[in-house]
């Protein structure tokens, strides 16, 4: 029988390979990705709580969270857009301007 | 095992799997489209919970929306290959796969095992399929948390002059 | 007369004006307004001492106290000292001494400073260094007179390295506020154990509890007398912190005049002989004031008989007799010692004066082994130090006759055997120098040169009207302290001098006014000392005239004694070695060492290189790299998250 324990170790295992893929890609945009997949596991467990206490809350957290995730995503796109005009790559090692 | 538990499995293993793809592959376009598999199992999830108006906007939202804009911008960029996920070369990939290995652990062992929840919320003897639903879900954002609502279209409005301000070309 | 008790701030105010004046208006006022200001202040400080005495002598002999609060100064608790002034028989003559010498002093300066440089700066000095002595004579409390003693201390140094630009006399200068130094960090000593005991520094409430609150011969009372003695010691140039006096013969002569040899040295007599009520609750300490008193006539006089310098003759003279006045007020006899430092006040200013003659009229020179018959040249002069020195060498009935006997008398009266030896033998030794110094500069035949010989002439009116005023009082001086041995047979004169001071001194004292029988051996003794006066006189006279190649065939003969003395027993260089070179050693390992290598290098410059070493290790967390600091969030997530779940 599948429980809320199955879906909240789910959303931990998304998390965990949504972190590993922000701390190792060198994309850029890949690692925006791995943290759209983060947001998604958060979601996941928002949903899952919500329908076992039965709190409509939570369904509508989730839907700002999808809000602000798009928003999120423009706006980052847009810097990365930027930032390639720069310096002609999106591989963020070519970005330690703050170093020192 | 129900019908639910085994879609459950099914759905499951294709999210983790399509999501580790992502993290791995060299190309980014695989990688979106993966992301969109992962995206899709999700929404498949959400069903099964219950939760059909959250699955269609996850639908609407992230596979349609979200990551055909992450596609526009890598064809923009015209972006080639890269360094394929070397563990052996890079201590801080080493670490980075060892610290989620040992996050996970921690998160599985120690909290998930006893979870019953100790907290019932105003609508938990409504049938979920009432509770996810288009109607219930409408009502709530109207009335009760129509705050967020309205704050959360100002925040897109932003985002939108955010992202033509930042993306335009210098003159 | 209680209106004249308001008027005792003026006393030390009106010098206080001239140093106000000449100090900061002197240069533009130009030389001849400071010769009027600079004496004209002392002068009327004197006129208004002199009216406060005849004041006090038209009181009751039991009741002469003048006295006024100007301010309580310095409340602090269960400590208060005021700024305040009183005139009993003591400070009435101290005062008298040090505005009448003082002023003769100042005017005798207008002539022998006249065209120098620091003119005005001259006189604003020597008008401070009488605002100090008043203060220190006229205070009500120890404190008051500590600050007069610090002050003349201060002038001291000023005056003496006043031609500062000759490093030696800068430096003797310092020699002479250092050693002081020494004495004064004793004498503050002794103040703190009077305030410790008797709660409060005034002498109104000291003086009269000190039988009740000290025992006899006791530990407290010990200590206090000792420490104030230190700081006699050190103002008053004995054994063993002389040494600045001699060296502070580098100071123009009137300033050796007033401030070494009448006034500021003799500050150490007037605090012991003030605070006599303690002394005698501390037998033990007098006897030590007695002994070092002694000690120092005899040592100093030794040394004065080699001296070719005709002002360091006058210096060790000085210290002979500061030991003498010691020795008087060691077997307290206070009323004596303060005669004698009166009388020596006289003739030791004319002595001074006259050599500051000599010395001007043949244009610096100093070495009494090139002069000679000079008494046809400066006759005033050799007048005036001819009285001077007949009343050192204690030849009757001049004043250091009449003084220097008393301090013996009372010596041997008091049992002091020993003691009355050494200044019998020292008053020997005080005619021999002293006539020595005399034969040489004004008898003989003149060794200088012909140009000396030509360009020497007596000194201006401003320098000899203070000789001879000051010459008259050594001669008469001492009558008014006639003893009874001598006022008795001479039909009943008393002894005014001590019966003026009587009130202040009252224990320890014998009456003299009533008429007693008077023991043969006092005129024995008398005749005594005389004889020995005459047998020094002789002696000079027979070795540096009669035979002038007889000091040399001496010295020779005893080439060891004649290095010792000449060499001053080497007691700067005992000093030297024990106590200068380690001080420099001292400093220049906390120099080098402690300030540059610890706080400079290390503190300072090692805060520096630390705080740069440690921002360099810093600024490598800042690599600039996303990734890198994610990871730093994520292990902060990972610990947080761990505590919680292993541990609560």
């Amino acid at each position: 029988m599948v429980g809320p324990a199955h879906y909240i170790t789910l959303s931990a295992v998304l998390f965990t390979i949504g972190v590993i893929g922000v701390l190792t890609r060198k994309n850029a945009i890949i690692v925006f990705m791995a943290i759209e997949i983060m947001l998604n596991a958060a979601n996941l467990a928002l949903v899952t709580f919500a329908m076992t206490i039965g709190d409509v809350a939570g369904l509508i957290m989730v839907l700002l969270v999808m809000a602000v995730a798009a928003a999120e995503a423009a706006v980052g796109l847009a810097i990365i857009v930027a930032m390639f005009r720069h310096r002609e790559t999106v591989n963020i090692e070519a970005f330690n301007v703050l170093r020192g | 095992m129900t019908g639910v538990d085994v879609a459950f499995w099914i759905l499951a293993a294709i999210a983790v799997g399509a999501s580790l793809v992502v993290i791995t592959s060299r190309n980014p376009v695989a990688c979106v489209l993966f992301l969109v598999v992962t995206f899709f199992a999700l929404a498949g999830l959400f069903v099964t919970l219950h939760s059909h108006f959250l699955a269609a906007v996850q639908v609407i939202i992230y596979a349609g929306a979200i990551m055909v804009l992450f596609l526009f911008v890598i064809m923009l960029l015209n972006l080639g290959q890269e360094q394929w996920f070397d563990v052996s070369n890079n201590p801080l990939r080493v670490t980075a796969v060892v610290f989620g290995a040992g996050f996970l652990a921690l998160l599985v062992g120690g909290g998930i095992s006893g979870l019953a929840p100790t907290v019932r919320g105003p609508a938990a003897e409504i049938s979920p399929d009432l509770l996810g639903s288009t109607g219930a879900v409408g009502t709530a954002l109207y009335t009760a948390y129509f705050m967020p609502f309205i704050t959360i279209a100002l925040l897109l409005l932003l985002a939108m002059v955010g992202a033509v301000a930042l993306a335009r070309r210098e003159r | 007369m209680t209106g004249v008790e308001n008027l005792l701030w003026l006393i030390p105010a009106f010098p206080l004006a001239g140093v106000a004046i000449n100090g900061l208006f002197g240069r533009k006022l130009g030389d001849r307004v400071v010769s009027v200001i600079g004496p004209g202040v002392v002068g009327t400080a004197f006129v208004l001492a002199a009216a406060s005495f005849v004041a006090l002598r038209s009181m009751p002999s039991t009741d002469r106290l003048l006295q006024q609060t100007l301010y309580n100064w310095l409340p602090a608790g269960e400590f208060s000292a005021s700024i305040g002034f009183q005139l009993d028989p003591l400070s009435m003559t101290m005062v008298l001494v040090v505005t009448g010498v003082g002023f003769l002093i100042h005017l005798y300066s207008v002539g022998y400073m006249h065209g120098d440089g620091g003119y005005a700066r001259y006189f604003a000095f020597l008008n401070l260094f009488t605002f100090a002595m008043l203060l220190l004579v006229m205070a009500d409390n120890f404190l008051l007179l500590f600050v007069g003693w610090e002050g003349v201390g201060l002038c001291s140094y000023l005056l003496i390295g006043f031609w500062f630009e000759d490093r030696s006399k800068a430096d003797a200068g310092k020699k002479a506020f250092i050693v002081n130094r020494i004495g004064d960090f004793g004498f503050l000593i002794g103040i703190f154990l009077i305030f410790w005991t008797f709660g409060s520094v005034a002498f109104a409430d000291v003086l009269p509890e000190a039988a009740t609150r000290l025992t006899l011969g006791g530990d407290l009372a010990f200590w206090i007398c000792l420490f104030l003695f230190v700081g006699a010691v050190g103002k008053s140039a004995q054994i063993p912190l002389f040494v600045w006096l001699p060296d502070a013969m580098a100071g123009p002569t009137p300033v050796s005049a007033l401030i070494h040899a009448a006034t500021m040295v003799t500050a150490g007599v007037y605090m012991v002989a003030r605070s006599h009520a303690l002394y005698e609750m501390a037998p033990q300490v007098l006897a030590l004031v007695a002994g070092i008193g002694a000690a120092t006539a005899l040592f100093a006089a030794t040394i004065g008989i080699v001296q070719n310098d005709i002002k360091k003759v006058l210096a060790y003279s000085t210290i002979s007799q500061l030991g003498y006045m010691f020795m008087g007020v060691g077997v307290a006899a206070f009323s004596a010692g303060i005669f004698h430092l009166v009388t020596h006040a006289f003739f030791k200013a004319v002595l001074f004066l006259g050599a500051g003659s000599v010395i001007h009229a043949l244009h610096g020179e100093q070495d009494m082994r090139t002069m000679g018959g000079l008494k046809s040249k400066l006759p005033i002069t050799y007048w005036t130090m001819l009285a001077a020195t007949l009343a050192i060498a204690g030849v009757p009935p001049l004043a250091g006759f009449v003084s220097k006997d008393e301090i013996l008398w009372r010596t041997w009266d008091g049992g002091h055997t020993v003691l009355w030896v050494i200044g019998f033998i020292t008053a020997g030794l005080t005619a021999a120098y002293m006539f020595r110094l005399f034969f040489l500069t004004f008898h003989g035949s003149f060794r200088g040169t012909k140009d000396q010989w030509e360009h020497a002439h007596e000194s201006p009116l401003s320098m000899t009207i203070p000789l001879m005023i000051l010459g008259a009082l050594s001669v008469v001086g001492g009558w008014i302290g006639l003893p009874a041995a001598l006022g008795q047979p001479l039909g009943g004169i008393a002894n005014r001098f001590e019966g003026w001071l009587a009130p202040v001194f009252e224990a320890g004292e014998h009456a003299a006014h009533e008429p007693h029988a008077i023991p043969p051996i006092e005129y024995g003794l008398m005749t005594a000392s005389v004889a020995v006066a005459t047998l020094g006189i002789l002696v000079a006279y027979w070795t540096y005239l009669r035979s002038p190649d007889l000091p040399s065939r001496i010295v020779a003969r005893s080439r060891g004694v004649y290095a010792l003395l000449n060499g001053k027993y080497f007691v700067d260089e005992l000093y030297d070695f024990l106590i200068v070179r380690p001080f420099y050693a001292l400093s220049r390992f906390a120099w080098r060492f402690i300030d540059d290598g610890l706080i400079d290098g290390l503190g300072v410059g090692g805060t520096g290189a630390l705080v740069k070493r440690g921002s360099r290790i810093v600024s490598r967390w800042e690599t600039g790299y996303v990734q890198g600091y994610a990871m730093a969030f994520f292990g902060g997530v990972f610990a947080i998250l761990a505590y919680y779940y292993l541990f609560r």
